[in-house]
């Protein structure tokens, strides 16, 4: 496969390039913290992938090779700036500041979304492919409406990050969201992470076009930049949510990119797409070249390689341990969240299937 | 019961709702010393194989499954503890048998590890929860010694007649009922009764007794053995085949083969008559669209394919498979000698990718290794047409010189092909088949 055209600030080798329109605007300090993050959440979804071969998740989403395209875009986030992820957000999330155990519950079976939205301005995972284009759009309409767009105020003005990946492309949902998000000038960055394929699907037979080029129909502008390259997309995403804070609409990115792992834990690759293709995209770690950079230009040293490592390893205690602590759920919470106040029919049910549930030798969860 | 510290790692579900996986290798052996995530097995499920890492530290007391067998999700497959209780192979049970004292479990425990009993096919576990009102199946433990036995009329008839009382068999049916194979388990006097469905007294067959050691071996069928029969008894009894055949002079291919394994261009590859046969095949599928097309019959469409998808059929340890090299028709002769050098090497060793044997859409199967002339083969299902490649032999054959027909040695061999008879009459694939024959008469080039 070509490599494509793109905004690409770092490449594979760990050498830094320029772009005439987009620049990396970090200091050394800020690509260690980009890196650390970067190893922190591939720990997070080793242990996860682990965890779900244990027996002790149903199903675990792996994002293995989309660090980069995760932690540039997390990274170039305002505190205020708030997220719609999809169920593979685990990078973005740690950027919020979600505790990475909390993402667990959910494919753990315990709960609906572990974390509250409005904690970390980061909503909940979102399983229905696409659907969350909308919410993002409308809660960006409603940004709007706030009037916390374009007033010249950088701790008010708000942009909204739309998580999709490629295969979500050829929803209606999403072409929806772009259709409301060009009218109105959402303040909206859809940022897609075309890991190349959807489930078994590849991306070259969804699209005879870039993914990117699919904004100009809309009327906004797409931007391809190298998912793998943390720099280049943390720079592109500073760009694109600029341009939504001061009220100049949506943007969609592209992040191109990689899924190394499975589509999830329940997916086996290699009935579909071939090892090299997969050996190809090695060579193009989002990890290694950083590591690469910052070794090579000593901007870190041994220590601070081996912290980093000795921090994935408590990070990937944590979860193993807080797994398995996680508290079970209770049935009758299903009624109790309908309304903050419980309606005497629904209590009434509640009461009745508690009964039903209580009738049985075992324990039902 | 364990009573030490040592835990045991239960087969997990790997997927979505999977009932059971095969233990494929295991890594790790006992005593060995095992870190959390160290992979320990490999299981292969009805959706993927995958590695399972250790939940725990410490180190292997007993292997509990035997490669090659199906557990169910659930099942403890190892022990991991501190190494106090070593111990050797020891097979478990199946997991809802292993916490209950029926006759079910006893079997001679030196018959354990090959025996197949309890290892057959079993319904999916699709078990509901007991309610308290009934007696059956209490968490696994003392099967329905008091209380109504539920079993079907049938099963209560095979029961009667194979003289097993019904309160001594331990249930396995999805309420806790008593099934047909929970009989069989329970072995009363002449278990091989309890089989035939419907057969009553009057009417049934007086069979031997079933010997589970020594005279029979029973093999699951599974893997690439399974895939290969389906595959090919869907295409046997949907695609109406037609089979012809000729015999060509190849000794021009012959020679053809000894002058490029001398060309610089082809250095590096093992050419052979299967590369000059599979350029000769690539070509005349371009003449012949119809053979590298397929019968869509939902849609009632045959859908004629712009790109050759080659397959061959490969002998391996574990049974038939059918890599394909993608878009055969774009290579030229040494990418082409290369890609079949490759697919069959693979193939030999086993390590095949679900992906390289899909999207076939011709397939030339090589008999000539086995010293066979021809055969009838049965097209890969997705496809229209197979050629059968015979041995290439030397015999008497008859060749005209100067108006003369004279005996001479040739190198000869057999073409067969079978294709589909609903969209590729006779003469379109005679037509094929022909030109074939030709460019392999006349030793043309890949």
């Amino acid at each position: 496969m070509p490599d494509v055209d793109f905004v690409q600030l770092l490449t594979p080798e760990g050498e830094r390039v320029e772009h005439p329109d987009y620049s990396f605007t970090g200091d050394d300090e800020t690509v260690r913290g980009l890196y650390r993050d970067m190893v922190l959440t591939r720990r997070l979804d080793v242990e996860a992938t682990a965890l779900q071969r244990h027996g002790e998740l149903g199903i675990w989403a792996q994002l293995l090779g989309q660090e980069a395209a995760q932690i540039g875009a997390g990274r170039a986030l305002r505190q205020q700036d708030y997220v719609f992820p999809t169920y593979r957000e685990h990078g973005v999330a740690w950027c919020r500041g979600v505790d990475p155990l909390r993402l667990l519950g959910l494919f753990r079976g315990v709960d609906f979304g572990g974390w509250n939205p409005s904690d970390h301005n980061f909503n909940l995972y979102t399983i229905v492919i696409g659907a969350q284009t909308l919410h993002a759009t409308g809660y960006a309409m409603g940004v709007q409406r706030d009037g916390v767009v374009g007033t010249g105020d950088p701790d008010r003005d708000t942009a909204v990050v739309a998580h999709l990946g490629d295969g979500a492309t050829s929803q209606g949902d999403v072409n929806e969201a772009f259709v409301f998000a060009a009218s109105y000038q959402a303040p909206v960055v859809f940022f897609c992470q075309n890991n190349q394929w959807a489930i078994s699907e590849p991306t070259t037979r969804q699209s005879v076009i870039p993914l990117y080029r699919r904004a100009d129909g809309f009327g906004f502008p797409g931007i391809r930049v190298d998912g793998n390259d943390v720099l280049a997309t943390y720079a592109v995403m500073q760009s694109a949510l600029q341009r939504a804070r001061d009220g100049g609409g949506p943007t969609l990115v592209e992040a191109y990119t990689y899924r190394m792992g499975a589509h999830t834990t329940t997916d086996d690759p290699t009935r579909y797409r071939h090892s090299d293709e997969v050996e190809h995209w090695k060579l193009r770690d989002p990890i290694a070249r950083v590591e690469a950079h910052l070794r090579r230009n000593g901007l870190a040293d041994g220590e601070f390689f081996e912290q980093v490592a000795r921090e994935a390893e408590e990070l990937g205690v944590h979860l193993r341990e807080g797994c398995r602590q996680l508290p079970e759920p209770v049935v009758t919470d299903l009624f109790d969240r309908v309304y903050t106040e419980i309606s005497p029919e629904l209590a009434d049910q509640r009461d009745e299937f508690a009964d039903y549930v209580g009738s049985f030798e075992e324990a039902v969860r | 019961m364990v009573t030490t510290t040592a835990q045991e790692f239960k087969l997990p579900d790997v997927g979505e709702g999977l009932v059971e996986a095969e233990l494929v290798s295991w890594r790790v052996a006992v005593g060995d010393t095992v870190q959390v995530n160290d992979i320990v097995c490999e299981i292969e499920t009805a959706k993927s194989v995958v590695e399972l890492p250790s939940p725990y530290a410490g180190i292997v007391e007993a292997i509990l499954v035997e490669v090659g067998t199906n557990v169910e999700v659930g099942t403890p497959i190892i022990r991991i503890g501190s190494g106090a209780q070593p111990s050797e192979f020891v097979p478990a049970a199946a997991a809802h048998t292993s916490a209950d004292t029926s006759s079910a479990a006893e079997e001679p425990a030196s018959d354990s590890p090959g025996t197949l009993v309890g290892y057959g096919p079993r319904e999916a576990a699709t078990q509901r929860r007991a309610r308290r009102a009934s007696s059956a199946r209490a968490g696994g433990q003392q099967a329905a010694a008091s209380g109504p036995v539920l079993a079907k009329p049938p099963v209560r008839l095979a029961a009667r007649e194979a003289g097993i009382d019904l309160r001594t068999v331990t249930p396995t049916g999805p309420n806790g009922d008593v099934t047909r194979e929970d009989l069989a388990g329970a072995g009363g006097r002449g278990a091989s009764e309890v089989g035939g469905r419907g057969a009553s007294a009057s009417e049934r067959i007086e069979a031997p007794p079933v010997v589970y050691t020594g005279r029979v071996t029973r093999e699951p069928i599974k893997g690439v053995r399974k895939m290969m029969g389906q595959a090919m008894a869907a295409s046997a009894f949907t695609v109406p085949h037609v089979t012809i055949w000729t015999t060509v002079d190849v000794t021009e291919t012959t020679r053809l083969v000894a002058r490029l394994k001398q060309d610089p261009a082809y250095a590096g590859v093992r050419v052979s008559p299967l590369l000059v046969l599979a350029r000769a095949c690539v070509e005349a599928l371009r003449t012949h669209p119809l053979l590298n097309a397929v019968w869509d019959e939902p849609a009632q469409e045959v859908v004629l394919r712009h790109y050759v998808n080659l397959g061959v059929a490969a002998a391996t340890p574990r049974g038939l498979v059918v890599p394909n090299i993608k878009d055969a028709d774009l290579m030229s002769g040494p990418d082409l000698g290369r890609a079949i050098n490759g697919l069959t090497d693979v193939a030999r060793e086993g390590k095949t990718q679900p992906a390289e044997q899909q999207g076939g859409t011709f397939t030339i199967t090589n008999v000539g290794p086995f010293g066979m002339e021809g055969g009838t083969p049965i097209i890969n299902p997705g496809e229209s047409a197979i050629l059968c490649f015979g041995a290439v032999s030397k015999r008497p054959w008859v060749v005209s010189a100067d108006g003369e027909d004279r005996l001479a040695v040739r190198d000869v061999c057999t073409l067969a092909l079978s294709f589909d008879h609903r969209h590729i009459d006779g003469a379109t694939g005679s037509a094929f088949l022909a030109d074939v024959a030709a460019a392999m008469r006349d030793g043309i080039s890949p």
